[in-house]
């Protein structure tokens, strides 16, 4: 199962043929157990990781550090939840150190950005201070290089 | 100057590599997928090549003792006490050398007197005879068969015995069938060298990339045979190191001495680079080594499933990253089949006579490429064979 997870995690569009040819298993037993797990909520999605500088988009991405005031019975989690119920934001962890809430967001401009900081999230009941920081340069995402210039230098036939 | 008169007999009389004229003709073409290249696709993994440039910069740039690294013989004897109980001494049985390659060289420079034959299974590693013959020895191939999946048996070998035996040639996980032998099958060749008073070469290369249940013998922990067994092993297929050329025998001291007096005078050390290199890849790679294998084990299932629908007779690889399909069966000789399928499909393979007359009407696969490769180059393959069978 492990191993199906991280296949799939690496490429999810590999055909279940493929993917059961070299996990050993039947198509069927596959195609079982990947909707199984989308069922479970295990598989939460199939994305994309795109490279929208290069296609063309001038994002901004800002990371902010959210202090927040944990209440009683919910902890954090209702706070967290009113923030990242907004569609600007991408990501959100609770956090253990200097800040409680990671969170990241992207807008189209810088404006959009401060405006969201400033008129939603620095003015929810409980948040009691933001520091945000604006992203300049991916070099990794989710594993994957963005610009790897590594290349394959084999020759096309070895001993 | 006449310099075909000019050049050793023992030389002219090895053929140059059969997978050179393919990798002449694949070389100058466009959009060839590969299945011909012996090395592993992934590159070293970082943190063993970061040891390399930390080491750099701390100016480990000299020579080093003949034998190598005192901090690196003593992983490799680690290494070899932790996995297979067997006690080497750093000091004494250790030699570290410019690659397996190297290794078998010295092996073979190191016992050959004049004469002396050499008992090598074929299909094998393409030096193999050309060391032997370089030491002035005379290779004996002693052909495996497929339906005993690429292993050897003392039968078979005994048949090609004669007073003038003096040693046995074997590498196991096999480049290019992918085959292993088990534990009982080597214990029969290990009672067979004890009968016959054979030294054992054992290249075991390819040791740390076996698949399934299968689990690599080392042939010097098996009863009685690690003062028998010169074993060669090193780092470039487990850690994808190939072109570090780094590797490392282990034997009894006199050998290793006679080993280590050849390589003096001829290597002086391996490069100390490398040796760096070598000591992260033991201490902190075995993590990096295990997800390359797994990922391996994942391309074997594609391509073996792959080639059987196609049609092709197969063996199922155990070991190495090699694939080493029958073409016969549709009617090909393994030159021409290799041949007209990078002229018409434009895939890369290498022909199985390279690896010894008996590897006629194979091919070998590697299976040391992306997934993505793999599939496209099956569908190839098979939409090759569907207008070209014979």
């Amino acid at each position: 199962m492990r191993e199906l997870l991280e296949l799939l995690e690496h490429d999810a569009r590999r055909p279940v043929s493929e993917l059961a040819s070299m996990l050993h298993r039947s198509e069927y037993e596959v195609d079982q157990q990947i909707q199984q797990l989308e069922k479970d909520k295990v598989i939460l999605n199939y994305s994309t990781l795109i490279n929208w500088e290069k296609f063309g988009d001038d994002t901004v991405t800002s990371i902010i550090e959210v202090n927040v005031t944990p209440q009683r019975e919910v902890g954090f989690d209702a706070i967290a939840e009113r923030i990242y119920r907004f569609d600007e934001v991408r990501t959100v962890y609770l956090m253990s150190g200097s800040f409680d809430l990671l969170v990241i967001i992207e807008g189209k401009s810088l404006r959009d950005v401060a405006n969201f900081v400033a008129m939603r999230l620095s003015t929810i009941e409980g948040v009691t201070t933001t520091r945000s920081h604006f992203m300049l340069k991916p070099y990794k995402k989710d594993g994957v290089i963005i610009n790897d210039k590594e290349r394959d230098h084999r020759l096309v036939v070895s001993p | 100057m006449n310099w075909e008169n000019c050049i050793s007999p023992a030389v002219n009389s090895i053929a140059p590599s059969g997978i050179r004229k393919f990798f002449d003709i694949a070389a100058e073409m466009d959009d060839v997928i590969s299945l011909g290249v012996g090395e592993p696709d992934f590159v070293t993994p970082w943190s063993i090549r970061e040891s390399c440039v930390y080491g750099l910069e701390q100016g480990y740039t000299s020579y080093t003792a003949n034998r190598g690294l005192m901090e690196l013989r003593q992983e490799i004897v680690q290494l070899h006490k932790n996995r297979y109980n067997l006690d080497y001494s750093a000091a004494q049985d250790v030699l570290v050398t410019v690659g397996v390659s190297e290794g078998l060289d010295l092996a073979m420079r190191a016992i050959i007197a004049p004469g002396d034959e050499v008992l090598i299974p074929e299909p094998c590693y393409v030096s193999y005879k050309a060391c032997v013959i370089l030491a002035g020895g005379v290779p004996v191939a002693v052909p495996a068969k497929i339906e005993n999946e690429f292993r050897i048996t003392p039968a078979e070998l005994e048949e090609y015995l004669t007073p003038k035996t003096k040693a046995l040639l074997i590498g196991y996980p096999n480049n290019p069938t992918g085959a292993v032998m088990r534990r009982a099958d080597l214990l029969a060749i290990a009672d067979f060298a004890e009968k016959q008073d054979l030294i054992v070469i054992s290249d075991e290369i390819y040791g740390d990339l076996t698949y399934g249940n299968e689990e690599h013998i080392c042939f010097a922990a098996l009863p009685h045979m690690k003062d028998r067994t010169i074993l060669l092993n090193g780092f470039s297929k487990a850690y994808a190191m190939t072109g570090w050329r780094i590797g490392y025998a282990l034997a009894n001291p006199i050998v290793i001495a006679a080993m280590t007096k050849v390589h003096q005078y001829t290597m002086l050390c391996a490069p100390i680079t490398a040796q760096v290199a070598a000591i992260e890849a033991l201490r902190h790679g075995e993590k990096y080594m295990k997800k390359m294998v797994s990922e391996y084990d994942k391309r074997r299932h594609l391509i073996y499933d792959g080639l059987t629908k196609i049609g092709f007779e197969c063996f199922e690889p155990k070991g190495a990253f090699y694939i080493f399909p029958s073409v016969r069966s549709i009617g090909y000789s393994s030159e021409l089949f290799a041949e007209e399928l990078l002229m018409s499909e434009r895939i890369a393979l290498v022909p199985g006579n390279a690896f010894g007359d008996c590897g006629e009407g194979y091919v070998r696969c590697s299976y040391a490429t992306s997934i993505s490769n793999i599939s496209e180059a099956l569908a190839r393959i098979e939409n090759f064979v569907k207008h070209h069978k014979k």
